[in-house]
């Protein structure tokens, strides 16, 4: 039990800072924080799935968007409470994502990655399709707005609730069958666990976690839904966090979080070639330096030095 | 001579026919050339979806060639041909003629596409796939900064290449544009394909994809020829983002990723490790996108990108290797 | 009289797994020179240790040129012909396509090299257009011979060139390197199980054991050793 110590006591040191952050700071980075929470409930979504079973996704974005245009919809023509809508969107896209889960189950490696792809570029497409319903190009106007600090509450506590979830999902029996199919197939096979069921389930969870973040994404745009916010882009954001994140470590899907919720914000105000249009140059430079750098994630970083710290 | 190359032109067709696809193949044109002899709009349809095919068809020829030599899905190959379209332009504005900035276009993608193999993917080349796809769309999203920092996100005009006439073909009016694209598409593609089946460079470069162990021990450089598969990559993506635009009328920074979307629909069609595959996937979808728009009325053109992700997701899980797979299948 | 090949002192390694512990051998120009010794002795990697496709360190030295920093295919251009243990094709290409990589470092036509070595492989000359993978395995060896010809060596490196062959072919395949080396001064280093016949083809000897060079003489020499007598030719 003593090994879990450094871990309850970073969990405690972070519920601390960021308890306390918001008296400190502006309005504007109250939002940029509050940013980095939702994309952390989504990097969290993803690493369950890709970290833990190693089915590569770049399509959550597509789950985002869902996510977001429930929330959007169901305050647009029922008011329905914001919180409410959010456990909605968790519901949906939880069945929308075992749905794709299966077929899934039938691709691996590259052939994941490209018909997640196609899903991220072709979801965005269908309000355009059903634009009465769905709005069009023009977006989908939320009835109620919600202020940065509410958001900033709102994408915390989601963000603990869902860690505590995880932690739970991934610790027993459910998270040692997702590690064996990632591990071994044919192991995990002669070893009895029901492969296909767990790796639909880790599909369907991780889209629900997707679908959490892409509500409160929306709250954040001051309750727009909108195609354009749900473009590729913002699926690359994702698996980018993901990757940055490593596996299985808080300080890793902080990390993960905080470099694509803040970086490409951040990356404007770099001189030069930061300034209004060359932000993607900062971002995109930084996310292949990570990756050639730090080929194991953050998490990674954080065993190689723990393990320098002992020797 | 004249016979030997004639003699491994049969050998070729001999080794890719597989006859129930042939079959499927000679259906469809069948069907298309009898829909445009009964229907002039038909006719226009095809013509302007070939044309739009060969362009998906040479980008997904792109990411197959980059797919066999170093086992990477390059999801930036769209974007970087969409970069060398923006150069073209700036040549263009400087004074080039069109078909002189074509070529210099070329040579710059070339040179791009060896630079970035080398720089980029060399070092995650035999690590995880993931790694490699994120390095990729890291390269994606780079490439795309770089677009908007240097030229900014207002549209750009281009020359048309093959200007404004139209051809009168048995009483069916044709927009020279769309032969104007095919041809070019063709011809690169034709090129390409014959510097990898008489050139001993282009033995040297499959053979560096199919075996590289081996390949070393004969004495190829196999770290170059993978090099030069990417920049040959970049090349024929260049030639699909400058035939794409006239297509699309305007230069903008979105240019290449629906079409990109076609490209990994028409690979996954043809196998992903067959190029003959690659381009008739591409010329398929590319005529079938267009023809089931026009008829099928519930497909707006909206739905366009979600059809093609249906086929991909079809294809994959109905018959993954592809209508062309499984030849030259590389050792694990 | 220099070597044309000099190994002194070479180790090697797969990753954490030390496999040769400094071996020193040399190979006369002009000579046939054979590797024996049980299996996993380390033949394998001795010649790759050569042709630069393992790690290694020590000094390798060919034609007076220092080998062990080059990597295969500097290797290969210097004129070094590797045919690798389980022959090594490119078994998607066809027959011609093999002879043409055979030939990759030569300059110009290889026209002449090419008849030189259908006067050794008639048949190869019928078949240039089938696919290297669907030849028999005995025709697979036999091709990846040709290859190495077509590339006109200095020194050749065979792996194990009996393995999985009906024992006239085996015969055949070493008149022919013996041929080669008595016609052109073909240098030869060769790995294999099969003693008695590389002993009658070779003109010296080197036995490995667990990576160590553990015998070495003139094949009359080796012989006559009871020890090998004993372990490797049976009487
Ligand atoms: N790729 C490899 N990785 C790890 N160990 C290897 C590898 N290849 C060979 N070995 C080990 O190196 C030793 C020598 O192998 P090898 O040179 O192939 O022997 P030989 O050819 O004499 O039978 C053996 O113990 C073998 O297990
Ligand atoms: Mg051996």
């Amino acid at each position: 039990m003593r090994h879990r110590l450094p871990e309850l006591g970073s969990l405690l040191a972070v519920a601390v800072l960021l308890s306390v952050l918001p008296f400190t700071l502006s309005d504007y980075n109250i939002s940029l924080v509050a940013q980095v929470g939702i994309f952390f409930v989504a990097v969290l979504g993803l690493n369950i799935l890709t970290g833990y079973t190693g089915q590569i996704s770049i399509g959550h974005g597509a789950f985002m968007a869902i996510g977001g245009y429930t929330t959007a919809v169901m305050s647009r023509d029922h008011d329905t409470n914001l919180v409410v809508t959010m456990l909605m969107a968790f519901a949906i896209c939880f069945v929308v994502g075992l749905l794709v889960g299966l077929p899934a189950l039938r691709l691996s490696g590259v052939y994941l990655a490209l018909a997640t792809f196609a899903l991220a570029v072709s979801v965005p497409q269908l309000p355009l399709k059903w634009s009465k319903f769905l709005g069009g190009s023009g977006g989908v106007q939320s009835h109620r707005t919600v202020t940065h600090l509410w958001l900033y509450g709102a994408a915390w506590i989601a963000s603990a609730i869902l860690f505590a979830l995880a932690w739970l999902i991934l610790r027993g029996r459910i998270g040692r069958a997702f590690r064996a199919a990632r591990d071994s197939e044919i192991a995990a096979v002669a070893s009895g666990i029901e492969l296909p069921i767990y790796k639909t389930l880790a599909f369907g969870i991780s889209a629900a976690y997707a679908g959490v973040a892409g509500a409160l994404f929306v709250m954040g745009t001051n309750g727009f839904a909108q195609p354009s916010e749900f473009g590729v882009f913002l699926s690359l954001q994702l698996l980018v966090g993901a990757a940055v994140a490593g596996l299985g470590s808080l300080w890793g899907i902080l990390a993960g979080a905080a470099f694509v919720g803040l970086l490409p914000t951040v990356s404007g105000s770099v001189p030069v070639i930061g300034s209004a249009h060359g932000r993607n140059v900062v971002f995109g430079a930084a996310v292949i330096l990570v990756m050639l750098l730090l080929p194991e994630g953050f998490a990674g970083l954080l065993t190689r030095l723990r393990r320098l710290a002992r020797a | 001579m004249v016979a030997a190359a004639t003699s491994r032109l049969e050998s070729l067709c001999s080794r890719t026919a597989v006859p129930a696809t042939s079959l499927l193949l000679l259906a469809g044109a069948t069907g298309l050339l009898v829909g445009s002899l009964r229907s002039s709009i038909f006719a226009q349809l095809t013509v302007q979806g070939l044309a739009l095919g060969s362009v998906y068809g040479s980008l997904a020829l792109a990411l197959v060639l980059v797919y066999r030599a170093t086992h990477v899905v390059n999801f930036a190959q769209g974007e970087l041909a969409m970069a060398t379209t923006y150069v073209a332009w700036q040549l263009i504005q400087w004074g080039l003629s069109y078909w002189e900035a074509f070529a210099v276009t070329l040579a710059i993608a070339f040179v791009l596409g060896t630079v970035l193999q080398v720089v980029l993917i060399r070092p995650v080349q035999h690590r995880s796939v993931i790694a490699a796809v994120i390095v990729t769309v890291g390269l994606f999203i780079l490439i795309d900064g770089v677009v908007d920092w240097v030229w900014g996100s207002a549209l750009k005009f281009m020359p048309s290449p093959f200007g404004t006439k139209t051809y009168d073909v048995g009483g069916v009016s044709i927009s020279r544009l769309y032969p104007g694209m095919f041809l070019v598409v063709l011809a690169s593609v034709l090129l390409v394909w014959a510097l990898f089946r008489f050139t001993k460079l282009g033995l040297a470069m499959r053979a560096a994809a199919l075996r590289p162990a081996e390949s070393a021990l004969v004495g190829v450089r196999v770290d170059w020829m993978l090099a030069i598969g990417w920049g040959l990559a970049a090349v024929l993506g260049a030639v699909a983002g400058l035939m794409a635009e006239p297509s699309q009328f305007v230069l903008q920074p979105t240019l290449m990723q629906p079409i990109l979307v076609y490209a990994f629909a028409a690979a996954v069609l043809g196998g992903l490790e067959s190029p003959a595959g690659a381009v008739i996937g591409g010329l398929a979808i590319g005529v079938s996108l267009t023809l089931v728009v026009q008829y099928v009325h519930p497909i707006t053109s909206d739905l366009q990108t979600p059809v093609a992700f249906a086929v991909l997701v079809g294809v994959l899980l109905l018959k993954p290797s592809g209508l062309f797979g499984q030849r030259e299948v590389r050792r694990v | 009289m220099t070597a044309l090949l000099e190994l002194e002192d070479v180790e090697a390694r797969y990753g954490p797994v030390h496999v040769l512990h400094g071996i020193s051998l040399a190979v006369e120009e002009g000579s046939v020179v054979a590797v024996l010794g049980p299996n996993g002795a380390g033949k394998t990697t001795t010649l790759r240790a050569v042709s630069g496709t393992v790690r290694r360190a020590g000094r390798i030295r060919f034609a007076g040129r220092a080998l062990d920093r080059l990597g295969p295919a500097a290797v290969a251009r210097l004129g070094v012909a590797h045919v690798p243990e389980g022959r090594g094709t490119f078994s998607e290409l066809t027959v011609w396509e093999n002879l043409r990589l055979g030939g990759y470092t030569r300059r110009g036509s290889i026209q002449p090299e090419l008849e030189r070595v259908f006067t050794y492989f008639p048949w190869l000359s019928e078949r240039r257009r089938q696919q290297a993978g669907t030849l028999s395995g005995g025709e697979q060896q036999m091709l990846a011979l040709a290859r190495a010809f077509v590339h006109r060596p200095r020194l050749l490196l065979l792996d194990e060139p009996s393995l999985g062959l009906a024992p006239v072919l085996v015969a055949e395949l070493f008149r022919i390197v013996r041929e080669l080396n008595e016609d052109e001064g073909l240098t030869v280093l060769v790995v294999e199980q099969n003693a008695h016949l590389a002993l009658q083809a070779a003109d010296a000897g080197y036995v490995l054991e667990a990576g160590r060079v553990a015998l070495a003489g003139t094949s009359a020499e080796l012989r006559a050793d009871d020890s090998v007598r004993r372990s490797y030719l049976g009487y």
